[in-house]
């Protein structure tokens, strides 16, 4: 130790030799530097937002002794057309006129809650939910399909299908500009 | 006359607490970090109101966007298998090397006639090449059915688990080439699938 001891002071009256004590506060600021250099780039590399799985099961299409028929007084038709453009009817198609409606609180939404709540009223229980039935054209885009199955999913719609569109189909939308 | 001396304080402050929160907010980043991985096709997810997380494991993701479908599978033990056996299926031998690199790639999308010539390159050129997508139509015998087919078969057998599927695909891509991919899912019976969405902030 005594090398390192640069007091020079120790020696000349013959006592000991004392190391000199040094303090114990370190300059931590290169510390905290490299702390925040760090922090800065885990902030930067990672992903904050991170993707949400929404599920989806479909029906089996390799069993065709499940499929039950629907019966039309419950069934609620989405058409899906272009340009996030949407139409619904109940029913059959072309035996009731169809509403055209856009995406929102007060639009699909709003439909969806109402009619839901008509075929409630009129039917038996315990068959007495709506069944919606998505159809989506050539034109529609992969957000409406799933803005569309997202309001089913707010709306709390017990039973939907995602189905081909039919020409008849085709043929409404293309008569009320949609298409 | 006396001077009033003011008493100069020291510069140096104490450091102790700054350092404290700093290696503690480090910690937190560390251990909570998944690095962004680069994807070869950026996609712009449409948003929903899901809240319920992607699941690490045992996933394997279908991305479309633009028109070209990517095939991407989590975990390096898998990818391994799924080389070999997609290999075996197109009588194309691929060596240790290479499945071990391909093993590092995350997504993909070069049909398996030019696997090889992709796997050859640096991460450079991987970068600058344009992925063609894997080839997709209706058939039961169209690529992305054996990938998806090929890779179930692995992780059974090494994970004795069910992949889970997921879609990924871009909000303006149109429907029809969506429903394809579904089409090319349901026809082997993978009935339950996510749509992979952001959350939505309203």
């Amino acid at each position: 130790m005594a090398e390192l001891d640069t007091s020079g002071g120790g020696g000349k009256k013959g006592g000991k030799v004392r190391s000199k004590k040094a303090s114990t506060r370190i300059d931590l600021t290169a510390m905290v530097d490299l702390a925040f250099l760090l922090i800065t780039f885990f902030i930067m590399a990672t992903t904050l937002a991170k993707p949400k799985a929404m599920e989806t099961i479909w029906p089996d299409k390799t069993d065709k002794t499940k499929q039950l028929p629907v019966p039309q007084s419950r069934t609620m038709t989405v058409l899906l057309g272009s340009n996030h453009q949407i139409e619904w009817f109940l029913g059959e198609p072309g035996k009731s006129v169809p509403t055209k409606d856009n995406f929102g609180k007060n639009g699909i939404r709003k439909s969806l809650i109402d009619n839901s709540k008509k075929v409630e009223e009129t039917h038996a229980v315990p068959d007495n939910y709506m069944i919606v039935l998505i159809k989506a054209s050539d034109k529609a885009k992969y957000k409406d399909f799933v803005t569309m199955i997202d309001e089913i999913n707010i709306t709390g719609i017990k039973s939907y299908a995602v189905v081909p569109l039919l020409p008849v189909e085709l043929e409404l939308l293309k008569r009320d500009g949609l298409y | 006359m006396a001077r009033i001396k003011i008493p100069r304080k020291s510069t140096a402050i104490d450091m102790t607490a700054m350092c404290d929160v700093a290696f503690l907010l480090l910690t937190f980043f560390i251990l909570t970090a998944k690095l962004k991985q680069e994807d070869p096709l950026r996609v712009d997810v449409p948003a929903s109101s899901t809240k319920l997380n992607v699941p690490d494991l045992d996933m394997a993701t279908i991305t479309v966007g633009k028109g070209k479908v990517f095939f991407s599978l989590e975990g390096t033990d898998l990818r391994k298998g799924l080389l070999e056996e997609m290999g075996k299926k197109y009588n194309q031998s691929f060596t240790p090397e290479e499945i071990a690199k391909f093993s590092l790639i995350p997504t993909f999308g070069v049909p398996i006639s030019g696997m090889k010539q992709y796997i050859a390159m640096t991460q450079e050129q991987r970068k600058a090449f344009v992925q063609p997508g894997l080839p997709i139509d209706t058939t039961a015998n169209c690529e992305l059915f054996h990938w998806i087919r090929e890779a179930r078969i692995v992780d059974k057998n090494l994970h004795n688990k069910e992949l889970r599927f997921s879609i990924k695909g871009d909000s303006r891509e149109d429907y029809p080439n969506v429903q394809k991919v579904i089409d090319v899912l349901q026809k082997q019976a993978v009935n339950k699938f996510s749509l992979i969405t952001s959350l939505n902030s309203k």
